[in-house]
């Protein structure tokens, strides 16, 4: 990381050096330009490389610091440089504004989201055009003094962008290492997990967007002062948009530095095609070199090489020895379970378009207890496992975990306040290594643990569930019954009060099951309270204290396994009338 | 500026029909290949106006007719598209890695347009160009009306298609579902190459309907991108009557605008009920 820094600074200085070789002007531009461009990309893949969430309405914001800064200027006289806060200032409001709106709406992801955000895009620049702030002719700057940073206007822009360029790609790599980036690459890979496992996606896209918005927004400023005239076609058409995609993605777009690379490559080309005698033709070989690279390095330059450089790291790595905590012995003991209720759930209701999952639920889990949730398939289990982990908001009744109503309450508050939970089918971060899934529930969750702290607790997780030598593994190297245990890892670190396993033995074969009830039955020796949702009757016997039996979204019997399932009504919602008088 | 009067009114009204008919023709095969093949295809507008340029070439130096020159552009393009498919095939590409791959396919495409027809404005002459009659006190020019039909006929066709044969039923499963299509007898790769030929044919039909009715620039391609990308969202990925309905409604809502305030206010209520759409909407919980 100080690394990183160190050369930064470096590059800058040397950078900041050039204007005193007294260079031809045109290099000086040139430089401008790769700068802009720099900010530009690297500023759009705040938000949108990080997080999955590709906006095309990067040219709105972008427009709207170059209007800002001309109208300033050229209107009101302020002084072209306290005209940039204010141009980044208004992109912030705009993107917050646009985000609290598009942000809340679930399913405006992926491609809805960039036709969004480039209809906005359109939108803006209609209202520009319209209204005095452009009015149609576009807007001059000539007039307007350029404060004298460099020995010539051309290198007080090389020497503006060139800040502006270093600012942005440093605060990009600051975000990347932040906790704020790790919220925002699991959100890339799976938000909803994200959000459960304590992320708050809200807040973590609100805050890229304001920053990626507010960058572009100088580089807008900045800009129109080069230009010296501004007009509204030119600004909010679909050139800035699709140019930084194209950058950002052929940088790649995981990696910090990705659209710095993608942006220095391609204005590069641009300007020796276009400058040169056949442009036509240069043209077309760019439209080439960008389908070339795209078909045979998918996840752009950066990506490509930093993918090359980890699989030769973890295959000279050698593997650890392993070795599995939970693999002592269990002792089967129905323990006195306090009477003190840790989860209280009185007439919970949940419909989804007309069909009813639950109806009017009311049960109790106290503390320490292993409570057995089981019912036939469809009867409202894992409807119930989703509401009060808060991926669901329940149409009615009341949620309450010690002692705090959390029926109304975002899940990521949920996940803060100790309530884990894991996936039937396990739904790791597909980018991220196994160890790295674990930590981010460390992380975010009840124990709130810096990046360090939590790698170590994560490592901790992993011997437990014995997945330590997988450590630096993708999830889609792991089998089925290895990504079920990595689920289980992950909700541990979270360090919960309340774990909910949603039928984390199905699909294991007889001999995973008993280690997997052994694992279980040390984490509840740990002292967490948990409840199970399971098909797997030999497990229901072994590990619960208590079963509570659902079906069709009701309640209908409760008290310990052995009882509760011999009974009639239990055995016929299971088999059927047949069997019930048998 | 008074208000328009009742005439005047109608006659954008109708005019918004016609140009959503377009927007519509434009919107169908790039839809299609959105919904049903998990490709952003940029390249349509491009391969559309190669179209309308070769309708304007066979026209000029072969005094083709320009709906006899369908018979031409249509297979020749469907084997285009067939073509494209078999690359993004082989490289299994992602929906917005087909973005990337086929915006530089248009800049190509564009880069050739200049090279053989240069920058300069082409108008195909034709008998349909000045054509149009009185229907009441309204005009309708011919090429429009012409758009409008071949729009309608070819929206409901591949409605028809989609819906009541069997390659069409297939085509919705693998869209579906892909593994579990194949894992039913569905010929995913032969059907992909068909589509992807289909809709690049559709690109042919619309570039000879811009070619009827427009000047033609190379760059005048980026500006038809924004306002049918609107309609084919709004119309509904994969659903071939999708993008014409919604295409008139923009075209019909922008005539309209023009009409009682100014052209340039026009993308604002198009764009404006795009975004509504795509909030409002309903959709999966």
């Amino acid at each position: 990381m100080k690394r990183v820094i160190i050369s930064m600074a470096i590059v800058g200085a040397a950078l900041a050096a050039v204007p005193l070789l007294g260079l031809p002007l045109f290099y000086e531009s040139f430089c401008y330009l790769v700068f802009h461009w720099i900010v530009l990309a690297t500023s759009w893949n705040i938000l949108s490389g990080y997080s999955g969430y590709f906006s095309f309405g990067h040219g709105a914001f972008f427009g709207a610091g170059m209007y800002t800064t001309a109208t300033l200027a050229s209107r009101f006289e302020v002084p072209f440089l306290w005209t940039l806060p204010v141009a980044a200032l208004v992109a912030i409001v705009l993107a917050l504004a646009l985000g609290a709106v598009v942000f809340r709406v679930k399913g405006v992801r992926g491609e809805l989201f960039a036709l969004v955000t480039l209809a906005f895009t359109f939108v803006v620049g209609t209202i520009i055009l319209n209204t005095r702030i452009d009015g149609g002719p576009g807007v001059y700057l000539s007039a307007v003094p350029l404060p004298k940073i460099g020995p010539s206007p051309a290198s007080t822009f090389y020497l503006l962008g060139l800040f502006a360029a270093l600012a942005t790609v440093a605060i990009a790599y600051a975000i990347y290492r932040s906790r704020l980036g790790i919220g925002l690459f699991a959100i890339h890979d799976d938000e909803d997990v994200a959000e459960v496992l304590g992320v708050p996606t809200f807040r973590c896209k609100m805050l890229a967007f304001a920053v990626s918005c507010g960058l572009a927004a100088v580089a807008g400023g900045i800009h129109a002062m080069f230009v010296s005239y501004v007009t509204a076609g030119d600004t909010f058409s679909i050139t800035v948009p699709l140019t930084v995609v194209l950058m950002s993605v052929l940088g790649g777009t995981r990696h910090w530095a990705g659209p710095a690379v993608g942006a220095t490559i391609i204005t590069a080309l641009l300007y020796a095609f276009t400058a040169s005698d056949h442009a036509i033709a240069g043209k077309a070989v760019f439209g080439a070199v960008l389908i070339a690279v795209i078909l045979f390095m998918p996840q752009g330059v950066l990506g490509t090489i930093v993918a090359r450089v980890r699989r030769a790291r973890t295959a000279a790595s050698p593997a650890a020895a392993t070795t599995t905590a939970a693999e002592a012995e269990g002792r089967r003991e129905r323990r006195p379970v306090a009477s003190k209720p840790l989860l209280v759930a009185r007439g919970i209701r949940k419909s989804f378009r007309g069909v009813r999952a639950l109806e009017g639920v009311d049960l109790e889990v106290r503390e320490g207890e292993i409570l057995g949730l089981v019912g036939p398939n469809g009867s409202g289990k894992s409807t119930f496992v989703n509401l009060v982990s808060g991926h669901y908001r329940a149409d009615g009744g009341e949620l309450v975990f010690a002692g705090a109503d959390i029926a109304k309450v975002d899940a990521h508050r949920i996940a803060r306040v100790g309530v884990a939970r894991t996936y039937q089918i396990p739904r790791p971060f597909a980018h991220f290594s196994v160890i790295d899934n674990v930590a981010i529930p460390a992380m975010f969750g009840a124990a709130h643990m810096r990046r360090e702290a939590a790698i170590a607790d994560a490592r901790r997780w992993l011997e437990f569930t014995g997945l330590a030598d997988k450590a630096q593994w993708l999830p889609d190297d792991l089998n089925l019954h290895q990504r079920k245990f990595l689920e289980l890892a992950r909700a541990l670190a979270s360090r919960p009060k309340l774990l909910l396993l949603d039928e984390v033995l199905s699909g294991l074969t007889p001999g995973e099951i008993d280690g997997a009830i052994r694992l279980i039955r040390t984490i509840r020796d740990e002292g967490a309270t948990i409840v199970f949702v399971e098909h797997v009757m030999k497990a229901v016997w072994a590990l619960t204290d208590r079963v509570v039996v659902l079906d069709h979204g009701q309640v209908i019997a409760e008290g310990a396994a052995d009882v509760v399932m011999g009974r009639s009504d239990v055995v016929r919602a299971f088999l059927g009338k047949a069997h019930a008088g048998a | 500026m008074g208000a328009p009067s009742f005439s005047l009114l109608a006659q954008s009204v109708l005019s918004g029909v016609f140009i959503g008919a377009l927007y519509g023709l434009l919107g169908l095969g790039l839809s299609l290949s959105w919904g049903l093949l998990r490709q952003i295809n940029l390249a349509h507008f491009a391969l559309a106006f190669l179209a309308a340029y070769l309708c304007y070439q066979l026209s000029a130096t072969g005094k083709i007719d320009p709906l006899l020159s369908l018979a031409l552009i249509v297979p020749a393009f469907f084997a285009l598209g067939v073509a494209m498919q078999w690359v993004f095939a082989r490289f299994d590409i992602t929906p917005f890695n087909s973005l990337l791959v086929t915006f530089g396919l248009t800049v190509i495409i564009e880069a050739l347009i200049q090279l053989i027809w240069t920058a300069d404005f082409r108008r195909l002459e034709s008998g349909y160009g000045d054509a149009k009659f009185k229907l009441g006190f309204l005009y309708v020019p011919a090429p429009e009306l012409l758009t409008l039909v071949l729009a309608l006929a070819l929206s409901f066709a591949i409605w028809a298609a989609l819906r009541h044969t069997d390659v069409g039923k297939a085509l919705r499963a693998a869209a579906e579902d892909g593994p579990i299509a194949t894992a039913f007898g569905v010929n995913r790769q032969a059907l992909a190459l068909m589509l992807s030929g289909v809709c690049t044919a559709l690109a042919g039909v619309a570039g000879v309907c811009i070619a009827l009715s427009y000047t033609l620039a190379p760059a005048q391609m980026y500006g038809w991108i924004g306002v049918v990308f609107a309609a084919v969202m709004m119309g509904g990925l994969g659903r071939p009557l999708g993008p014409l309905f919604a295409g008139i409604v923009i075209g019909v809502s922008e005539a309209v605008t023009m009409a009682l305030t100014s052209p340039s206010w026009a993308p604002l209520v198009s764009f404006s009920l795009l975004i509504l759409v795509l909030l409002v909407r309903p959709r999966k919980a």
